[in-house]
């Protein structure tokens, strides 16, 4: 977090809240429209930007300077891509041949 | 600035004891950290780390969900759109409006605004109550159609979108309602967790615990109720917008 400024936190806030009733907003409108298998990609890619923007600004991950914070953070997503990853590979693939 | 050399052991030879900033520092200060930075760095990596395996207990739960959604897709679509998604959609809303107001109150305690900050507080509150009302009506409307699992579960004749006159499997429509209560009513259980965390936060914010230089319990307090919003941001598209065009 800076200190240099007073007001620019509360302008990174305030942006991100819009940022995030406008995705949110979106990913309900989209969902009306048939994408085909789009529809479940753009539904995870939106949520996904959110997660990162509250993740980012208000969970003040930008700007963490400890290295461990962020090992901690790469460790959590890279074991739950293993989870995803390695069932996916299973399920996805038992009816084959 | 109180003298607080007095709570260490006079034997103590740890690092904080011959802190150079001996006598400067904040009463909090435990004595096992050098300084306080150091301390709310440790608080954090800890609520970090415990975040951490929610994900991991979640993710679970989202990959049952894919498997299931994979294999039963229309049951799961026809399933989803028997949810409200208005009230999903006001809920997410609702959440991030939560969101804000807590990364609101940390700045009116760095910026020692003492009523703001209560008044910030009780938003959040407020908020996640509201949240709670509009899940309870979303959970009554489902125990009124029967689409609770169990013996009374009926899904009789409801079409699959996109395929005019083929009916969804009740069976595995069932599944999809078991997912939906086991996941949301998980999110709604970390939901009342939080707000026990902020009621402790307001007594101590009404009793002028937060200063700019201490407010630890908020920031940590603040990213267990974003993590919690976190998983609200994918609930919400996968339960409740699986197949929603005409």
């Amino acid at each position: 977090m800076s200190d240099h400024s007073k007001s620019s936190p509360l302008v990174t806030y305030f942006s991100v809240w819009i940022a995030l009733l406008v995705g949110t907003f979106l990913t309900y409108e989209v969902a009306k429209i048939d994408l085909g298998v789009f529809n479940s990609a753009v539904a995870l890619i939106i949520a996904t930007t959110k997660a990162l923007l509250v993740a980012l600004f208000f969970m003040h991950l930008k700007g963490a300077s400890e290295k461990l914070l962020k090992l901690v953070v790469i460790s959590t997503i890279f074991f739950l891509f293993i989870l995803m990853a390695l069932a996916m590979a299973d399920y996805g693939t038992r009816y084959w041949s | 600035m109180p003298d607080t050399s007095k709570r260490r052991s006079k034997l103590s030879d740890s690092q904080a004891a011959v802190s150079p900033h001996e006598g400067l520092h904040n009463p909090g200060l435990l004595h096992h950290f050098a300084t306080e930075e150091q301390q709310k760095d440790a608080s954090n990596l800890g609520m970090w780390i415990f975040l951490a395996t929610e994900v991991m207990f979640f993710g679970g739960l989202f990959c049952a969900y894919l498997i299931y959604r994979g294999w039963y897709f229309g049951d799961f679509a026809a399933a989803s759109k028997s949810i409200d998604a208005a009230l999903g959609g006001t809920n997410t809303a609702v959440l991030i409006c939560s969101s804000l107001t807590v990364v609101l109150a940390i700045w009116a305690a760095q910026t020692s605004r003492r009523a703001l900050l209560i008044l910030m507080l009780v938003l959040t509150m407020l908020f996640g109550l509201a949240f709670l009302g509009i899940k309870g009506i979303e959970y009554r409307d489902k125990f009124v159609e029967h689409h609770v699992p169990g013996s009374s579960f009926n899904f009789e004749h409801e079409e699959v979108p996109g395929h005019p006159g083929q009916y969804a499997n009740p069976r595995h429509a069932q599944i999809f309602f078991a997912l939906y209560f086991v996941m949301t009513g998980l999110h709604a259980l970390h939901m009342i967790v939080g707000l026990g965390i902020f009621s402790w936060l307001l007594y101590k914010a009404w009793k002028g615990a937060f200063t700019p230089r201490y407010h630890t319990p908020l920031e940590i307090g603040g990213l267990y109720w974003h993590f919690v919003d976190i998983v609200w941001i994918y609930l919400f598209p996968l339960l409740y917008l699986i197949d929603r065009h005409p």
